[in-house]
């Protein structure tokens, strides 16, 4: 499993792995906003957690098709499926190492980019926890979307329309966390959910993500 | 007899077409009728006047928003577990009547909304909960769409069916805690005290069953087509192979 997660990492972290893509993406996005909504920090201070959050979740979405669909094209995938390691454990490790090279840096990021949308002084904090707790979800529920999309020609949208819905209660529950903590109410109820949905999606998701490949490999 | 009969698509098209007639008109009655009498024998309510008729179209509607889907992760169940045939059809033949339901509860609510609430949408709980369900109704008739293999179609749409309903019950209490709303409470349960006037009720009971009929008969054609369609399909296919 580590000889996996290694593998994975250097692919990521090597040329044309595409490493720092997702980080790049959620740096223009967070420019690209005060450009949209207008340079007044008082409003960008109130949406910053909200923008923030979502910046993350489109980066995360934008890496996934790579997640599965390089292994699928050169076929290690095929044997990374009849190797004596369950499939799913395989997509554990993938999940782990995609958030690990696209959620970890997001994480690291978003206090940063924070400061350039006038967050509040006490939603450094609450973003960073938020975020380090809901990001891992992102991953392995966007694994589960991998998985199913992995076989099609123009998966890239489909994916997007498939795993969006999906992450709708760890972006309802990581904002709100964020923008609570933020005003400086109590964020423990959101952030416990959070993390309910995180332990639940890494418990439970990986067994349908590899029902999910199976189908697509046979 | 069983259900599992029912897995040979002969057997299944036979009886279907057999039921699907009655199934036919009395749907047409029942939600006429109850429509008819709904909005010409019953009084107006005495605070939102005659608005609040639009309840005879959106809840059978929403009512039936959902359990299209409750219908379709049985169905989708019963695929997986039992490599029923037609059960993996009629899920893909009940997702767009779903996600049409869904889109006239909607609409529907927000019509009623505009008078009432004075505001044609709000992220009110239930609101936001049926827009994330016509997402999920979405995803799900794309990924149909999407894949040539019918099996593969079937494997995996219905495995998006299991997850998204696990998903869907998250988002609604996700929703629910988000944003408290304007929407009214459930006021036509059997245990409460206080439920909707028994002249509205009658009629709206009328179109429920209505609808209910309706989207079965629905699903019965819908499933008929899907499987001469496929049958059409394997006809072609072996015409080229003993043409080649």
């Amino acid at each position: 499993m580590s000889a996996l997660l290694l593998r994975d990492l250097r692919l990521a972290f090597r040329a044309g792995g595409g490493f720092g893509l997702g980080l790049a993406f959620f740096l223009i996005v967070t420019v690209m906003v005060p450009f949209s909504v207008g340079p007044n920090s008082a409003t960008l201070a109130v949406i910053a957690p909200g923008v923030l959050w979502l910046g993350a979740l489109l980066a995360c979405l934008l890496s996934l098709d790579r997640l599965l669909a390089l292994d699928w094209e050169d076929g290690s995938l095929d044997l990374l499926a009849t190797a004596p390691l369950p499939l799913e454990a395989v997509l554990s490790v993938k999940s782990l190492a995609h958030w690990l090279t696209t959620g970890l840096p997001l994480v690291l990021a978003a206090p940063v980019l924070g400061v350039l949308l006038n967050l509040p002084a006490g939603g450094y904090l609450w973003i960073t926890l938020s975020l380090l707790i809901g990001t891992p979800a992102l991953s392995v529920i966007g694994t589960f979307g991998a998985a199913l999309t992995v076989g099609l020609k123009r998966g890239g949208l489909l994916l997007s329309l498939l795993v969006m819905p999906l992450y709708v209660p760890t972006l309802i529950f990581g904002a709100e966390a964020a923008r609570r903590g933020a005003a400086g109410m109590a964020v423990e109820t959101p952030l416990l959910m959070l993390g309910g949905i995180t332990l639940g999606a890494i418990a439970l998701l990986p067994f349908a993500s590899a029902a999910v490949l199976r189908v697509n490999l046979r | 007899m069983s259900i599992w009969e029912y897995a040979n698509p002969k057997k299944f098209l036979h009886t279907s077409e057999r039921v699907l007639p009655s199934l036919w008109v009395a749907s047409a009655a029942l939600i006429v009728g109850g429509l008819i009498w709904g909005f010409f024998f019953t009084p107006d309510d005495y605070r939102q006047g005659s608005t609040v008729k639009i309840i005879y179209l959106h809840v059978p509607a929403a009512l039936m928003a959902i359990n299209a889907w409750f219908m379709m992760l049985l169905a989708s169940l019963i695929w997986v577990i039992r490599r029923h045939h037609v059960s993996a059809l009629a899920a893909k033949a009940a997702a767009p009547v779903g996600i049409i339901m869904t889109l006239i509860a909607l609409i529907t609510g927000a019509i009623w909304g505009q008078p009432m609430w004075g505001t044609w949408w709000a992220w009110d709980p239930r609101l936001t909960s049926f827009l994330v369900l016509f997402l999920f109704y979405l995803g799900y008739i794309a990924l149909w769409e999407a894949i040539d293999n019918p099996d593969t179609a079937a494997d995996l749409t219905s495995i998006l069916c299991l997850v998204g309903s696990v998903f869907a019950v998250l988002s609604r209490y996700a929703v629910n805690f988000w944003n408290q709303g304007l929407h009214q409470g459930a006021s036509l349960s059997l245990d409460k005290e206080e439920n909707v006037a028994d002249v509205f009720a009658f009629p709206l009971y009328t179109c429920m069953a209505g609808f209910i009929l309706f989207f079965i008969a629905l699903v019965l054609y819908r499933t008929g087509t899907e499987i001469r369609a496929r049958r059409m399909k394997a006809l072609i296919a072996r015409e080229r192979m003993s043409d080649a």
